[in-house]
């Protein structure tokens, strides 16, 4: 009932003699209320998908620009200052031009890329699908979710045009930099619109987040008890019950720091000199206020990147390797293990700010805590390959390069996680070397992984595989030879974010490394837009796809049509009979969810 | 076409409703943000010791008979009693907006009695009450706002055998930003 009550709550409202039937309406669909004002699952998805590349563009080209900084210092570029104009005086990019890419470069790729990107498109595309729903629990809240992010993004965009340049203080917006608009020119209009375009997605993180709960626990199909659902759909709820429940402490923070902004208050501010503007009258505020708050979102935010591409890498791994996944419940249990502790170790982000030295191990012990059910997941990815029958395919690959990733990055996070170490190596590039493999590069992969994966549902058509293969291939080396040589410049103490590490006696010898850097986060880049010329390609023109079920998967997505319609199934929803990893049972290659359980089948 | 329900599949909450009761958990995160945060900064230098404006009192019995004028506005609505549902709503809608005035007037008298809210002579313990208690108020004025989308909907009588589901989520929504204000009552007087 409830399925039907929410695609047609009128009728259902209006008469009372449901059939518990479902007829199939005739939308008039338009060509606004079916691409643009959607309210169809499958639509925000890609909506979410395609505005996250775009972002992914801006914010890649944005590390790009920083990086030619970095790798040439000495150099000009003249046509730099052509697309830049004075944030390129000379052909040089200005330093605050870099310390506004740096800062919108992390802000877009953390919350555009990874989160609404990511996210955004895989909880909508596969939470109603794979757990048998004809759309989610408010359509309505869903496609309002799309349009504030969108409005999240035409403001986020705005910045990067207005005179003073978009917000240069760092992603995390910390106060003073970013709560006094005579502090630096990025802190002027960039910040207030900053300040806005991160409220509104707040605000659209918060729709989606509830949709998604509420469908889960709510919407499943006959049969779909929560331990037969896919591990994607239970990565998926617990990112969006870490969503949910972390996303409002941030918009509190937010909202102490606009009053701090516009209104004179002394939540952050205290005994503060500007340099030609004078002492300011602020007293008794406390910036170390702002960075509990905001990391009290900031840790959890790690990891409702990482783990829906956790998820998807798992039934990915398992899909393809023709068995079932190794440890169900300990990968659920894992995931909830992680969602706990992400609640509990934001301090790890503080271990410098003055913290006391008790409370500091106390969070040192929470955050080496969280090694444990990582490696449980690690654990059962190797051992689901384990003498699988494997078969590599593109989203195969990209999963298989997930895991490689996590582990290599997750390492450096027990280092990082020490406060003794930390002291050393805090905002250093070996913090930036730790984040960006484990969580920004292992989540593009999770993110490609899923994209290679379920492309053929959601065009009906295949991506291309050999440019799929020399995409994974370019990306996973040139992630490592981009991230790697960055933790040595880091254990030797580089600093991040400096403008030009060529005019210190201790960094000069790194020259030619940051230009190596450099180079290959060019390459990569460039290999990003094969990937993307791909995907556009394909949606019109790939090798169409013939058969309902190209993977052989047991999950129920497959058992749509091959372009489903709004409601996802014609007829009545499919009943669920068994868990979704029977590979290579009995003999069996395979068996669909909807298979009922056979008098002689085995028990697992 | 028969007239009886069908029997009910084990069905046991409305999606929407549910959706509603993870929101509230949402909102509930927002204000013990605010509220550890209060703590905290209580805890440290310079924070100014002031009284709760009388008024405050009097907004809270405010708040209280809004509950239980919504409760009874439900109640009237399953009943059918529509006459009855429509004064309960109006009357709901009208205690809200009051809360929300005497909420206000709170705020002028302490700035009357020179505690400055915003700006640069104030205390961030005034401000505090400021932000808490304005954001309350704006969750407030959602609920006036959902009520009268639904008071609106109950005249325009185009969907005869219309659902008590939408006065149910107003009713939970507003007993929620009413313990919510008892939560902050409590707080602001015997816990911050």
């Amino acid at each position: 009932m409830s399925n039907e009550a929410v695609l047609h709550p009128h009728s259902v409202a209006a008469t009372h003699e449901g059939h518990g039937v479902h007829h199939e309406h005739h939308h008039h669909e338009t060509f606004i209320s079916k691409y643009v004002f959607s309210q169809d699952h499958k639509m925000i998805a890609k909506q979410f998908l395609i505005t996250g590349m775009v972002w992914a563009v801006l914010g890649g080209l944005m590390s790009v620009l920083f990086r030619l900084q970095l790798g040439y210092p000495d150099s000009s570029f003249p046509w730099l200052e052509d697309i830049l104009g004075k944030w390129a005086k000379g052909g040089h990019i200005t330093p605050e031009a870099y310390y506004a890419l740096v800062t919108t470069h992390g802000t877009v790729l953390v919350f555009f890329v990874l989160t609404a990107g990511l996210s955004g498109t895989f909880a909508n595309f596969l939470i109603p699908l794979q757990i048998g729903a004809r759309d989610m629990a408010s359509p309505f809240l869903n496609m309002l979710s799309y349009w504030f992010f969108f409005a999240a993004s035409i403001v986020m965009l705005s910045s990067i045009f207005v005179e003073t340049g978009p917000f240069s203080g760092g992603w995390t917006a910390y106060p003073p930099l970013s709560a006094l608009g005579d502090a630096s020119p990025g802190s002027k209009t960039g910040m207030d619109l900053w300040i806005v375009s991160m409220a509104l997605f707040v605000v659209s993180s918060l729709l989606g987040g509830l949709n998604y709960i509420a469908t889960i626990l709510n919407m499943r199909t006959k049969g779909m008890s929560m331990t037969r659902l896919p591990l994607t759909i239970w990565a998926l709820f617990f990112t969006a019950v870490l969503g949910v429940l972390s996303f409002p402490v941030l918009l509190s923070g937010f909202i102490l720091l606009i009053f701090d902004r516009n209104f004179g208050t002394s939540f952050y501010l205290s005994d503060i000199y500007i340099n030609g503007v004078g002492a300011l009258p602020n007293e008794g505020g406390s910036a170390i206020l702002f960075q509990h708050l905001f990391w009290f979102l900031g840790h959890p935010e790690v990891y409702i990147i990482l783990l829906p591409a956790m998820g998807m890498v798992s039934e990915i791994l398992s899909v393809n390797s023709r068995k079932p996944i190794f440890g169900y419940m300990a990968m659920i249990g894992s995931l909830f293990a992680i969602a706990i502790l992400a609640f509990l170790v934001w301090a790890h982000h503080m271990f410098v700010t003055g913290l006391n030295p008790l409370l500091g191990s106390v969070f040192v012990l929470l955050t080496l805590l969280i090694a444990v059910p990582s490696a449980i997941k690690v654990f059962n990815w190797l051992t689901t390959l384990w003498r699988g029958n494997i078969r590599f395919t593109s989203g195969m690959l990209f999963a298989i390069g997930f895991v490689s990733l996590f582990i290599s990055g997750g390492l450096t996070g027990i280092w990082l996680g020490n406060s003794a170490l930390d002291i050393h190596l805090h905002d250093t590039y070996f913090v930036v070397a730790h984040f960006h493999i484990v969580m920004g590069v292992a989540s593009m992969f999770g993110m490609f992984a899923g994209i290679y994966h379920w492309f053929p549902k959601m065009y009906g058509r295949y991506l291309n595989n050999t440019l799929g293969y020399i995409h994974f291939w370019v990306t996973i080396a040139g992630a490592y030879m981009i991230f790697w040589p960055m933790h040595y410049e880091g254990l030797a103490g580089m600093p991040r974010r400096y403008y030009d590490y060529s005019i210190w006696e201790s960094f000069k010898q790194f020259v030619e490394l940051n230009r190596f850097i450099s180079l290959v986060s060019m390459i990569v880049f460039a290999v990003q837009l094969l990937f993307l010329f791909n995907f556009f390609y394909s949606i019109f023109k790939g090798r169409k796809v013939t058969s309902l079920n190209p993977w052989s998967a047991n999950t129920l997505e497959w058992t749509t049509p091959l372009r489903p319609g709004h409601g996802n199934w014609p007829g009545e929803i499919p009943e669920v009979h068994r868990w979704p990893y029977d590979y290579g049972k009995d003999g069996q290659d395979f068996i669909s969810q909807t298979t009922p359980v056979g008098e002689e089948e085995s028990h697992h | 076409m028969t007239t009886t329900v069908p029997a009910k599949t084990p069905q046991q909450i409305h999606p929407h409703k549910f959706t509603l009761w993870v929101a509230m958990g949402s909102i509930l995160m927002m204000f013990a943000a605010l509220t550890s945060a209060y703590i905290v900064k209580k805890n440290q230098s310079s924070w100014l010791e002031f009284d709760l404006p009388q008024i405050f009192n009097y907004s809270t019995v405010v708040m209280l008979l809004s509950s239980v004028t919504i409760y009874l506005s439900v109640r009237a609505f399953k009943a059918g009693k529509m006459g009855n549902y429509r004064t309960l709503v109006t009357v709901t809608a009208l205690l809200g907006i009051s809360f929300i005035v005497m909420q206000w007037i709170g705020f002028k008298d302490l700035e009357a009695q020179d505690i400055a809210l915003t700006g640069s002579k104030s205390n961030s313990a005034a401000s505090f009450l400021l932000v808490i208690t304005g954001i309350h108020m704006v969750h407030v004025l959602g609920g006036v706002i959902a009520l009268l989308i639904i008071f609106i909907r109950a005249y325009a009588v185009k969907i005869r055998n219309y659902s008590s589901l939408p006065i149910e989520l107003a009713g939970a929504y507003w007993h929620f930003v009413d313990v919510l204000w008892i939560y902050l009552f409590i707080f602001y007087n015997w816990i911050g």
